[in-house]
């Protein structure tokens, strides 16, 4: 059976939702892991960072969590090539960690944004996006007031170039992120951050069911 | 000795909230007021008397943790 953990940090409030949604999209078995813990569980195969606003956001979103001791162990295991995703907050949080280039700014119009919106997926060919080969455009949920993607020229050219950018928002950008960007990951290709919630698109009743085959693609190869 | 660490904005970061706070500024009759931008100041203790060493200090925990130095640029000042 596939593992799969959940970070919970202080003010973390969609780590029940990522819990869910992994275990009905794929039958992995989920554990929760505290923040404070120095150690992941054994033989895990995925680790979500999930949304919300750790530490309240102080100082920056992000930067607080960013130093948990849990993170040296989330750190570690993406070195070991465990697939590590992190939506909204989480995605925060990574580049927060150095583990994804970039930051994310507050949103161009201030404002907290919360809807369904529509991706492209740019590169089909990453652990996480697998499943959606042949599929142009899905639909997630954006629940963020700081998900302006912002990285300097010369960063967003490498990463275009290396097919790190996975995800861009399609018809609208809602928050000002530069060149569309939604989600990138690593050079390595197993550590994804985005600020549209998989994890709140993940069956039909929500509206979506796209988020599912993230989960289903990142757990597919374990 | 006290330190403080003063964090803004690059100038190529564009600051939204500046910008709001530019225009309410000008909406008050300020209208030649520019660039506006927003930073925040971090202070705290530093023990000794060594303003050397607690700037080099200052400005590692800078870079390590108080300014995301992708976005943000900072300034120590030991007093």
């Amino acid at each position: 059976m596939t593992k799969a953990a959940v970070v919970v940090f202080p003010g973390s409030n969609c780590d029940r939702d990522c819990a869910v949604a992994v275990e009905r999209s794929t039958g992995a078995s989920v554990d929760m892991v505290w923040h404070q813990e120095t150690a992941l569980p054994s033989g895990v195969d995925l680790i979500v960072l999930p949304g919300g606003f750790s530490y309240g956001d102080y100082l920056r979103c992000g930067a607080m969590a960013a130093q948990s001791p849990v993170m040296r162990e989330v750190v570690k295991a993406a070195e070991a090539g465990v697939a590590v995703v992190g939506i909204c907050n989480g995605f925060q949080i990574l580049c927060e960690a150095g583990m994804l280039p970039g930051a994310l700014l507050r949103n161009a119009k201030l404002k907290y944004i919360c809807k369904q919106i529509d991706l492209d997926v740019t590169n089909a060919q990453t652990r996480f996006t697998s499943g959606y080969a042949g599929r142009r455009n899905v639909r997630m949920t954006i629940g963020n007031g700081e998900g302006n993607f912002f990285a300097d020229e010369a960063t967003l050219d490498r990463i275009e170039g290396e097919g790190q950018v996975v995800f861009r928002y399609a018809q609208e950008n809602p928050n000002g992120s530069l060149r569309n960007i939604a989600g990138i990951v690593n050079t390595r290709g197993n550590v994804l951050g985005l600020m549209p919630h998989p994890d709140r698109s993940f069956e039909a009743e929500l509206g979506s069911a796209d988020g599912a085959v993230l989960f289903q693609s990142a757990l597919a190869s374990a | 000795m006290k330190a403080k660490v003063h964090v803004y904005l690059k100038p190529c970061v564009l600051d939204v909230q500046g910008k709001a706070i530019e225009g309410a500024l000008h909406g008050l009759g300020w209208g030649d007021v520019a660039n506006v931008r927003v930073g925040k100041t971090i202070e705290f203790d530093v023990p000794g008397s060594d303003k050397a060493k607690a700037e080099a200090d200052a400005k590692v925990m800078a870079e390590k943790l108080l300014a995301n130095t992708v976005i943000e640029s900072f300034r120590v000042e030991i007093a």
